[in-house]
């Protein structure tokens, strides 16, 4: 079947601003993944349409974008999870600076993920063993530790568009994965890192992120209860 | 053309570059240059665990996981390298706890294991010769293990300030005389030429699963370290050792891991029989990777097979009979690959899977410290390492178990950083060639100016599929011979390719091409390794030559690159404790 798709195009050598151009594709059936049909267009048509890209089922999170208007994975949507009996109109993930065609600038994405400390501090001599965890603790963190960076979830987000020192959903989350870790050692420093105007409490709890996220993470819940964490703290 | 010096770069972010990079002692500079963001490399797709005898479920040793690793390989793997890999995997995955990994755990708290393909214990272990039974040695993490392993080095190495650069594409290999002065690369983002002048230079560029048309390997997955080392005069070890894992997703090639097997999933055909009880009685569905995928393939050319709608066959992996917490728990990602990919609900139906193009056993020689070799004296390259998926220790011989690589990827990328560690301290930067860019710089202005008529897309569709039908699960004399002259005709075809995209900013089209290249130099080995090694073993089977040969096959592959045809060279195998016997499951 022919599918056709919309795909906004920008190359800042060429072009002044963004517009949109139309290519027919053939579909082999309605499991074909945007992927597929991207790299058809790429590999047939236009060798200069760009965009990321590496594993193509959705662990990597490189293929970040905005397909019928929701922010979503190229290699984990299928065709039968849009209407595409009408174009199927592709953009570049919202709010952040567009490089060319469908890939952004994630450096500021990456640099509030920097921020929350992303990583275990435990400053105690280990054990000769592994460090003791119960299984629902490991399992608190599971969700958390799923979040593959795609930035599906910032993106989406109202408070991220009209803010733009707001730290976002994705680096919540990741304060979340340390800060709820039983072995780890820093939560104070990272639940400072996100107490701040810019922080935690722009979450308005509009649950864009949660319905943006390929990885089905509930962002909005993890964000509560690094919240209730907070709250605690302070009194 | 911008020159940067640094005591180290390494070339790759995925499990062995990340490790390797946390070696480098504070007072030494180091870049990692990667193509792709780090957490974007294809160490995060694997799933089901990383092998280590913590005993922790049951009874293990390290010497059992060290035999099953040997067996697996079909006694080609160096057993210097093995004995010192299933030693070390005890601390190698403590320390991966202690760095935050998050683990599945134990009802005592401590790092869940699991069965895997291959991995076994005596049944009575105080009798090392009775039969062998499927022991719990993978670690894991749900089935995500790779992902948070991968996220885990890459966290620490932020904590350690390692400096990146991503989106860099490596391009070539500096050589100075017969050391290694650093790497050429592109910058992505803006098509510049960077010279990366360096003491020591590490290779962690993974494997080449593009090669072939099905395979679970990323898009990333073009051979690029294999194609520097052989287009500098160096060799490429055993890289006839293909492995084909057995349950890629029908049609996509998407991984559904061993432990879907490991966990209690049976393989079926098309008339609802067990078949591996015939292939391995004991181990049955977990026999190794390479069996099982001769079975999966014999099943269907004896027309046990489903046919799928694009013409290719396949057989069943029925996990419908397990818990739905085992499900939901333990295989959640690839449970819903199934479902999201084919519309399959596992939790009912059966998954169709077929063998998909895994992992390279071959690779870049190197010694137990990840220095890499030149010839079958095993003499070193000064200056270069390499590590991970890219080299060949060889610790996977001629079949690579489950779990092994990640555990690869940690032990050797950390003697391989120890070991650069040791080197910078006392070595002097090789001279830097003034001509160091100059093979990179006509390569990619041939590029941007060629008005050939071929296309990198079809191109690379070709290479793959003739791969596919020719160097795949089973081979032959035939086969492999026309691919020899397949391999020169898309060789000088490529000569022809042009590319649309003639802009400097972000140029995928021009990285694409110069992948393809990589894909067409790293396939000859392949191609030439596979029509001299004139028996079957482990991962590579030749239906002319159906038996192991130990006589005269029980070494290594060493392939050059020449003018002409590839020259061939061999290696001895390393063989300490266990003498090679026939290998049943």
């Amino acid at each position: 079947m022919k599918v056709t798709l919309r795909i906004q195009r920008y190359n800042p050598e060429r072009d002044s601003e963004p517009y949109y151009q139309e290519f027919i594709v053939e579909a082999g059936d309605e499991k074909e993944r945007i992927l597929d049909l991207l790299h058809q267009v790429k590999w047939k048509f236009d060798g200069t349409l760009t965009f990321r890209r590496s594993c193509a089922h959705g662990v990597c999170g490189s293929d970040g974008i905005r397909i019928n208007g929701r922010n979503r994975l190229a290699c984990s949507t299928l065709l039968r999870d849009v209407n595409y009996r009408k174009p199927i109109v592709i953009e570049p993930l919202p709010s952040i600076p567009i490089i060319k065609d469908l890939i952004v600038d994630m450096s500021d994405f990456y640099r509030k993920y920097e921020a929350v400390k992303p990583y275990m501090v435990n400053n105690s001599p280990p054990p000769e063993h592994e460090r003791y965890q119960s299984n629902d603790d490991a399992e608190k963190l599971f969700e958390s530790a799923k979040c593959i960076l795609c930035a599906c979830c910032t993106t989406s987000c109202p408070s991220s568009w009209s803010d733009d020192n707001y730290i976002g959903p994705a680096a919540l989350l990741k304060a979340y994965r340390f800060v709820f870790d039983t072995r780890d050692e820093a939560a104070d420093e990272r639940l400072d890192a996100v107490d701040t105007p810019d922080g935690i409490w722009r979450c308005h709890t509009i649950f864009n992120c949660v319905e943006a996220c390929p990885k089905e993470i509930n962002l909005t819940w993890h964000i509560s209860q690094l919240k209730k964490r907070l709250t605690e703290r302070e009194m | 053309m911008i020159k940067h010096q640094y005591d180290v770069v390494i070339i790759g972010a995925g499990g062995a570059g990340l490790r390797a990079a946390l070696e480098i002692p504070e007072g030494f500079s180091c870049a990692v240059l990667s193509k792709v963001f780090p957490t974007r490399s294809h160490t995060g797709a694997a799933q089901g665990g990383i092998g280590a005898a913590l005993g922790n479920e049951e009874e293990d040793s390290w010497e059992w996981h060290m035999f099953d690793t040997v067996k697996g390989s079909d006694y080609l793997g160096d057993q210097e390298a093995t004995e010192i890999m299933a030693k070390d995997a005890i601390r190698a995955i403590i320390e991966l706890e202690h760095m935050g990994m998050p683990f599945s755990r134990t009802p005592e708290g401590k790092i869940a294991q699991r069965r895997f393909g291959g991995h076994t214990r005596p049944e009575k272990p105080d009798d090392p010769d009775s039969k062998r039974v499927a022991v719990r040695r993978s670690c894991y993490s749900a089935d995500r293990t790779g992902h948070v392993m991968l996220h885990t080095l890459y966290e620490n190495c932020i904590k350690q300030k390692v400096h990146f650069f991503s989106e860099f594409f490596v391009t070539d290999l500096i050589m100075s005389g017969k050391s290694c002065a650093g790497v050429v690369a592109m910058d992505v983002a803006t098509s510049e030429v960077h010279v990366f002048h360096a003491k020591a230079v590490m290779l962690a560029t993974g494997g080449y699963g593009r090669v072939f048309r099905i395979t679970s390997n990323a898009h990333v997955g073009t051979g690029d370290g294999f194609s520097f080392v052989y287009n500098n005069g160096l060799p490429l070890q055993d890289m006839e050792f293909v492995q084909f894992h057995p349950t890629g997703l029908w049609k996509l090639g998407i991984l559904i891991s061993e432990a879907a097997r490991g966990e209690g999933g049976i393989l079926l055909n098309n008339k609802g029989e067990r078949f591996m009880e015939r292939y391995a009685p004991t181990v049955k569905d977990l026999a190794p990777r390479d069996m099982v995928s001769r079975a999966i393939i014999t099943e269907i050319r004896e027309g046990r097979g489903f046919k799928g709608s694009d013409g290719t066959f396949y057989v069943h992996l029925d996990v419908s009979h397990l818990p739905k917490e085992v499900l939901n728990d333990k295989l959640p990602e690839i449970t819903g690959f199934a479902r999201t990919y084919l519309g399959v609900e596992p939790t009912r139906e059966p998954i169709p899977v077929q063998p998909t193009a895994h992992y390279a056993m071959g690779g870049i020689p190197t010694t137990v410290d990840a220095e890499v070799t030149r010839d079958k004296k095993n003499t070193k390259v000064p200056g270069l390492y390499a590590a991970g998926e890219a080299a060949c220790v060889s610790v996977h011989g001629a079949n690579r178990l489950g779990t092994n690589s990640l555990l690869d990827l940690i032990v050797f990328g950390r003697r391989g950083g120890k070991a650069i560690a040791k080197f910078i301290k006392g070595a002097e930067f090789a001279l830097l060639p003034e001509d160091a860019a100059d093979r990179t710089l006509e390569r990619i202005d041939h590029l941007m100016n060629s008005k050939g008529k071929e296309k990198v897309g079809p191109l690379r569709t070709e290479l793959q599929e003739r791969m596919m039908e020719k160097v795949g699960v089973f081979r032959n004399k035939k086969d492999l011979t026309e691919m020899t002259s397949e391999i020169k005709s898309l060789r000088e075809r490529y000569r022809e390719v042009s590319i649309d995209d003639k802009g400097k900013i972000f140029n995928t089209d021009l990285v694409e091409a110069i992948e393809l290249g990589n894909l067409i130099d790293t396939a000859e080995p392949i191609i030439y390794g596979a029509l001299v090694r004139e028996e079957s073993r482990g991962a590579h089977s030749r239906e002319d030559f159906p038996k192991r040969d130990d006589k005269k096959w029980l070494k290594h592959t060493l392939v050059y690159k020449t003018d002409g045809k590839p020259k061939v060279d061999y290696k001895p195998v390393s063989i300490t404790r266990f003498q090679p016997k026939e290998r049943k499951y």
